[in-house]
């Protein structure tokens, strides 16, 4: 069982809140109002979602894959949806990123959130030599290697959140590792654990084994959503897991720097078939478009935090994203 | 932009998690448990649903069986074969042998589960039927009963102690299964446990919850029995 | 529609036989589930055996002296209304992922039929020929070992051929924990793809079906010839009643 952390935690918090205050001031004053433009750019509020009943003709069902970041965004976009006016229905959890676009494909779901970074690895087969390393380039890249299969992806979000190899601090120290290629002399005594699928991805074991050269004493695949549980169990000396995820901090934990930079950027872009998309009219990507804008990392690894840590409901940590953002009336 | 994403956001909206951490932690936290019994309630009655619906439609298949295989005893052994090998089979291979035909939700669950009360159900009506002592048959007969008056007013009330004792193993495992359901794209308690596994509170609610409804379908059946054979209390008493 | 099953039916059974690319992009089915077989016998004879190990003398001294039934009542009635699931997820939330932890949860679940069977078997056994044994001098170790436990064998073994069908069931989840038994193309089907997981499911299921068979056959074996005779045994024809109440499959 993990023990509590809560000084590194408070120290956080600390960090995080002194972060808020030096930028936006006090929220009583702040709460809900653009701040003066101090800057070039000028803050980006959205618009609310403006409800359209022609919409309610057009249903959608939206889909996700099998862990949390996943489940929250499937629930932000379905929430959404249904403010424009659409009839939303949800599949979330589907599984993983094949089985997801299989269910794309096969029209059992409208659409889902899918990353750059896997769809160029798992769905285009880009050869490690050719990955872009800019999140511009690799959305380009995904939206016309998509296009040909007939799938529209839309504009990406702001935050990425890349697989990382991840450890307790403790572990690190003690290896004395804070590369990857670190790992090589050791690998073969260390026994890493991820998602079933992990062992044949190039952005997962497949890689780690193809680009940095190493051989694991032992590959224990188990359920994504233990990917921390094993480190502070102290089962697993390595754990496949995911920038945006908030047991990082709270736990305690190192990521390994990607020196070979094996990892593409993984921003999350909306999935949907080319003929379902023109179905749906322009409302659609307005709204996508104004869900997206305000999901920076810190937020979703907030939401995350919501429903890994706090145990709230993917629906939930939805809901109160669009609320704060305004995207939905209160 | 990211400054400027926070101070839209306010401080509100990022948590404090500095304190309790019982939750966090994935630890056994009475206090959550407390606040967020809501969350089970729905699951609880698909649940109910599955496990009542399975056991009914098991009832009805077995019973009809029954009577037949009482008048004609050489279908006993392939009936009893048959349902020996339906109650083997796991039920999440079942799921996924149904899958093909019946796809994902109730109806798969329901078709497995279902399947697995047939053995205990059956066997149990025909151990029932058999147990029915001689001399009430053939105080039956010199009253001048039909054997289907026989059977309705004589055989099946004596078969009662031994039919609601299948009913009760039928609905007391059925509970435990129906947890499985989760797998077959059903509702339930288990789907529940599954949404969040590393969490001991919640894999706590939801097994206590099963065990609640067992108990408590079972003192029901308990409860019938002893309303429907009332010379039994009048023998014990 | 028929021909559409049909058509998964024989690419399942394809997978079973011969080791190909999934859609995952690795090797799957065929000798590929070996490991996994073998995963999956081990995990369930460890659980079965330890089971086997607390259950039968605990229930069969139990059953000897006639005390304890409301324990064993209770644990059978435990056993019946808890669900294997949770059991499986709560030692996995509270233990962990791996083989040991999730033996554990499985001996728990192995225990209620082994001792439910062997206390009603031992306790079954005639009064009178318990009489007549301590009437030809038996003490009561010697009265359970050569007179109670082998008439009360073929419930006792009812009860082993139970549980291991029941943990063969249970098994089937231990890749959710890191177990890669049979159950991985069924949880796991996007390496093995849908013919995979439909193959899966029909090897459990035949692996439980052949558990069942098996043991019935090895505990027809084991009963010795005069209970045979006497009529104690199980009739022969009925492969597949379980003595009494027994709790099924997961």
């Amino acid at each position: 069982m993990s023990t509590r952390r809560t000084i590194p935690a408070l120290a956080a918090v600390l960090a995080l809140g002194l972060g808020v205050a030096a930028c936006g001031g006090n929220d009583n004053e702040n709460a809900g109002s653009t701040s003066p433009a101090t800057t070039t750019e000028s803050p980006e509020q959205p618009a609310a979602i403006k409800h359209n009943d022609a919409n309610a003709k057009v249903a959608l069902t939206v889909g996700s894959k099998n862990f949390t970041e996943q489940k929250v965004l499937g629930e932000i976009y379905a929430q959404a949806f249904s403010a424009a006016g659409y009839t939303v229905k949800t599949a979330l959890n589907l599984g993983d990123e094949q089985t997801a676009l299989k269910a794309l494909k096969g029209g059992q779901i409208s659409g889902y959130p899918e990353y750059t970074g896997t769809a160029l690895l798992s769905f285009l087969k880009v050869p490690a030599d050719k990955l872009p390393h800019d999140s511009g380039e690799a959305y380009d890249q995904v939206k016309a290697g998509m296009a040909k299969e007939g799938i529209q992806a839309f504009p990406p979000t702001p935050f990425t959140s890349s697989n990382e190899v991840g450890l307790t601090k403790k572990r690190a120290t003690q290896l004395g590792v804070t590369k990857i290629s670190d790992l090589k002399p050791k690998a073969s005594q260390l026994t890493l654990f991820g998602s079933p699928e992990c062992r044949t991805r190039r952005d997962c074991l497949l890689g780690l084994e193809q680009v940095y050269g190493l051989t694991f004493k032992k590959f224990v695949p188990v359920n994504i959503d233990q990917r921390h549980e094993v480190l502070t169990s102290g089962q697993a000396d390595l754990s496949i897991v995911f920038t945006t995820d908030p047991q990082i901090k709270r736990n305690d934990e190192v990521l390994l720097e990607d020196d070979k930079r094996m990892f593409p950027p993984y921003n999350s872009t909306f999935l949907m078939k080319e003929s379902v998309a023109d179905k749906a009219g322009p409302d659609l990507a307005a709204t996508i478009d104004a869900v997206n804008k305000n999901l920076s990392a810190d937020v979703m690894q907030e939401l995350n935090a919501r429903v890994d840590l706090d145990k709230d409901t993917p629906e939930q940590a939805a809901q109160a994203y669009l609320k704060q953002f305004k995207l939905i009336p209160d | 932009m990211n400054a400027l994403v926070l101070a839209q956001a306010g401080n509100d909206f990022f948590r404090n998690r500095a304190g309790d951490s019982c939750v966090a932690d994935n630890g056994f936290c009475p206090n959550w448990i407390v606040h967020h019994l809501d969350r089970y309630v729905s699951p609880f009655w698909q649940h109910l649903f599955l496990v009542v619906v399975s056991v009914a439609i098991g009832f009805a298949i077995a019973f009809v069986l029954a009577l037949a295989a009482h008048r004609r005893r050489g279908l006993v052994a392939p009936i009893t074969q048959v349902a020996g090998v339906l109650y083997t089979i796991p039920s999440l291979a079942f799921f996924f042998l149904l899958l093909p035909i019946t796809g994902r939700g109730n109806t798969t669950a329901i078709i497995a589960l279902t399947a697995y009360t047939l053995l205990v159900l059956f066997r149990n009506i025909i151990d029932g039927l058999d147990g029915v002592p001689e001399e009430a048959r053939d105080a039956g007969q010199g009253m001048g009963l039909t054997g289907r008056q026989l059977l309705w007013r004589v055989e099946l009330p004596l078969a009662m102690p031994a039919i609601i004792a299948g009913l009760r193993v039928a609905a007391t495992t059925t509970v435990g299964l129906a947890a499985l359901a989760t797998y077959a794209g059903a509702g339930g308690l288990g789907d529940q446990m599954a949404s969040q596994k590393e969490f001991i509170s919640n894999i706590a609610v939801g097994g206590a919850l099963c065990v609640l409804m067992a108990v408590v379908l079972d003192g029901l059946l308990l409860v019938a029995q002893r309303l429907l054979t009332p010379w039994t209390r009048a023998r014990a008493a | 529609m028929i021909l559409a099953v049909l058509g998964q039916l024989g690419e399942a059974i394809q997978f079973i036989f011969t080791k190909s690319e999934g859609p995952g992009g690795a090797q799957v089915g065929g000798s590929q589930l070996l490991p996994l077989l073998w995963e999956h016998l081990l995990i369930t004879g460890v659980s079965v055996a330890v089971a086997t190990a607390v259950a039968l003398p605990l229930g069969a001294w139990l059953g000897h002296s006639r005390h304890g039934s409301f324990l064993v009542v209770s644990v059978t009635n435990a056993g019946r209304a808890v669900p294997s699931l949770g059991v499986f997820f709560l030692f996995f939330a509270a233990l962990g992922a791996g083989f040991f932890n999730i033996t554990l949860a499985l001996i728990l679940l192995a225990i209620p039929p082994i001792l439910l069977n062997a206390y009603t078997g031992v306790r079954g056994v005639d009064p009178e020929t318990v009489d007549a044994a301590r009437g030809m001098g038996l003490t009561g170790a010697q009265i359970l070992s050569r007179v109670e436990l082998p008439l009360a064998l073929p419930l006792i073994f009812g009860g082993i051929t139970t549980s291991t069908v029941n943990v063969i069931a249970t098994a089937t989840l231990g890749p959710e924990a890191g177990v890669v038994t049979l159950g991985d193309p069924i949880i796991n089907p996007s390496s093995y793809g849908e013919a995979g997981r439909l193959g899966a499911a029909i090897l459990v299921a035949l692996l439980a079906i052949a558990a069942q068979v098996g043991l019935t056959a090895v505990q027809r074996k084991l009963t010795p010839a005069g209970v045979r005779l006497s009529g104690q045994a199980p009739p022969r024809r009925l492969l597949f009643i379980p003595k009494r109440r027994v709790a099924p499959t997961p």
